[in-house]
């Protein structure tokens, strides 16, 4: 396929697929985190490096011949490695038998929420979380320094890439503010059902992603100006990482929710909320800045 | 009762399914783009509120029934909606219409496939 | 799902990070190994997470009538994996912005030829002026 574009769009809808099939292997939070990324981000953020970079391929001149030999050699290799692994739905698998049991009986109850992600998530596994948010955090960082969110004609408000849109400005005016409200749904609910702050933030960032595709940059601009977004980035962070830190004052380990009140299952609830407001500030600023800065930067020839 | 329901609910869910499948035959054998917009998005638009009310006919009172609701808003939305941007953004990219001007002996032959 | 236990979710785990790779080392242009890798990475996620499955289990929200669970430690890891591999992409985006800015090409065999071409050319200049010197 030479046309990337089409690559790009068979791409999404793959994402979405692979959503389905998250669904169907019980992993709702997954599937919804790969929905509103996979499908939904990504596929703007290649799109805006297309616009870019391109859209046609050259046919390669090598043969396909080598690597399709390096790549059947490897996949029977792999192959021959599953054989002693364990089937499908096992409830005997030993990734089945070391920490997860005690998550699932206890999680309920130590933390006090019913949705087991979110509470190994931000409770038992809060240190990963606080990695990811951070790695999160410094690919945004990557991205403005190898790009900078330029300012140029391109930029002022009023002016759009696609025209003046009528259907689709009435639309998207009714759209966002249910896509905002959703996002905090999303947010402060992700204690009882599937969701959280990264699929918060994701959904965030994509209300304000779409305002400015159909209102253009300038615009968006106005509304989130990009100086504040590693600004509100950092911010994130320093809640997720304040939350840990004044639990180390209060003489309990770093990240001990327990410390923030009195009664630990509701200390467990108000910082899983307070570390999911800031993941969810982080993904959104960072998701945003990146769309800005690729969305944003002018053609060179 | 309820026999009437999940009568009422098969069939919603029987022609949402024929909508699809003649709204996935028109996707391929449509003979240009803006016909093939025109059966994935006419078709696709009536299909889905279809199939989420023959869902809608199964459940009970409950939330998830209104977040389905929710959902049949949303699509009705945007669906159309995203049928408009793209044949608009076809037009404006330069793809003209298959219009018929032709001898009416024409075999029906893909003649400006995009 | 409960009448076909296998291995198959492995082998479709396989195939798709085969496809990914051969993506990745095949193809020239930089923005479709790019995909290659997601794809790579998605496979990645459908292997955690067909781990964490178990079989007639229910999605992790805990419900007083629910006995069996799936696995919600696979589901934490990939649903961080994936917002941090948006993120990991986009700065592989980036960088190929800025290449394509440097060399005008995202093409590989552009842009080693004209790597080539300017050592050649900076070889000869520096062959000259030692030329010159003697």
């Amino acid at each position: 396929m030479r046309d990337l574009f089409g690559v790009v769009i068979l791409f999404s809808i793959y994402s979405f697929m692979t959503a389905a099939l998250f669904m169907d292997l019980d992993a709702v939070d997954v599937a919804f985190t790969e929905a509103a990324v996979g499908a939904g981000v990504t596929t703007v953020l290649m799109l805006s490096c297309l616009r870019l970079t391109g859209r046609w391929e050259r046919r390669p001149k090598h043969s396909p011949l080598l690597p399709l030999i390096v790549v059947a050699t490897t996949g029977t290799a792999l192959v021959y490695g599953t054989l002693d692994a364990p089937l499908l739905g096992d409830p005997n698998a030993p990734a089945h038998q070391h920490v997860a049991p005690r998550y699932i009986e206890q999680g309920p109850i130590e933390v006090g929420m019913p949705n087991m992600v979110t509470a190994v998530l931000a409770s038992y596994r809060g240190y990963d979380t606080f990695g990811e948010t951070v790695v999160i955090f410094t690919a945004g960082i990557a991205v403005l320094l190898l790009l900078g969110i330029q300012e140029g004609p391109h930029t002022r408000p009023g002016r759009t890439a696609i025209g003046d849109q009528i259907v689709l400005r009435v639309v998207v005016k009714l759209l966002i503010p249910l896509i905002l409200l959703y996002g905090l749904y999303v947010q402060f609910h992700g204690d009882f059902g599937a969701g959280g702050g990264f699929q918060a933030g994701v959904i965030f960032a994509t209300g304000f992603i779409l305002y400015d595709l159909v209102f253009g940059e300038g615009d968006a601009r106005l509304v989130v100006p990009p100086d504040w977004l590693p600004r509100l980035g950092a911010l994130g962070v320093l809640i997720y990482g304040g939350v840990g830190l004044y639990s180390l004052f209060a003489g309990k380990p770093f990240l001990d929710y327990s410390a923030l009140a009195h009664d630990p299952v509701h200390g467990q609830h108000l910082g899983v909320m307070l570390v999911e407001i800031g993941v969810g500030i982080t993904v959104f600023s960072i998701i945003l800045a990146i769309f800005y800065a690729l969305a944003g930067r002018a053609r060179r020839a | 009762m309820s026999l009437l329901l999940d009568m009422l609910s098969a069939a919603c869910l029987l022609a949402g399914s024929f909508l699809c499948i003649t709204g996935g035959i028109g996707l391929i054998r449509m003979p240009d783009f803006f016909a093939r917009v025109h059966a994935a998005g006419v078709t696709e638009t009536l299909a889905t509120p279809l199939l989420l009310f023959g869902l809608m006919l199964q459940m009970d009172w409950s939330l998830d029934l209104l977040k389905v609701v929710m959902i049949m808003i949303f699509v009705l939305a945007t669906n159309p909606t995203a049928t408009h941007a793209t044949a608009k953004a076809a037009l404006h990219g330069g793809l003209k219409p298959l219009v018929s001007e032709d001898d009416p002996n024409d075999t029906g032959e893909p003649s400006s496939k995009p | 799902m409960n009448e076909l236990p296998g291995l198959y979710n492995d082998w479709v785990a396989i195939f798709l990070m085969m496809a990914g790779f051969y993506v990745v080392i095949s193809q020239g242009n930089l923005v479709k190994k790019l995909v290659g890798l997601a794809l790579f990475q998605t496979s990645v996620f459908i292997l955690y997470i067909s781990l964490g499955k178990v079989a007639g289990g229910h999605a992790p929200i805990y419900d007083p009538a629910i006995a069996i669970y799936s696995n919600p430690l696979p589901h934490v890891l990939i649903l961080t994996a994936i917002v941090v591999g948006v993120a990991t992409t986009a700065v592989g985006l980036a960088l190929v912005v800025r290449i394509h800015e440097a060399y005008g090409s995202v093409e590989e065999d552009d842009i080693q030829a004209a790597d080539e071409a300017e050592s050649t050319a900076s070889s000869s200049e520096a062959s000259a002026e030692e030329d010159a010197k003697q």
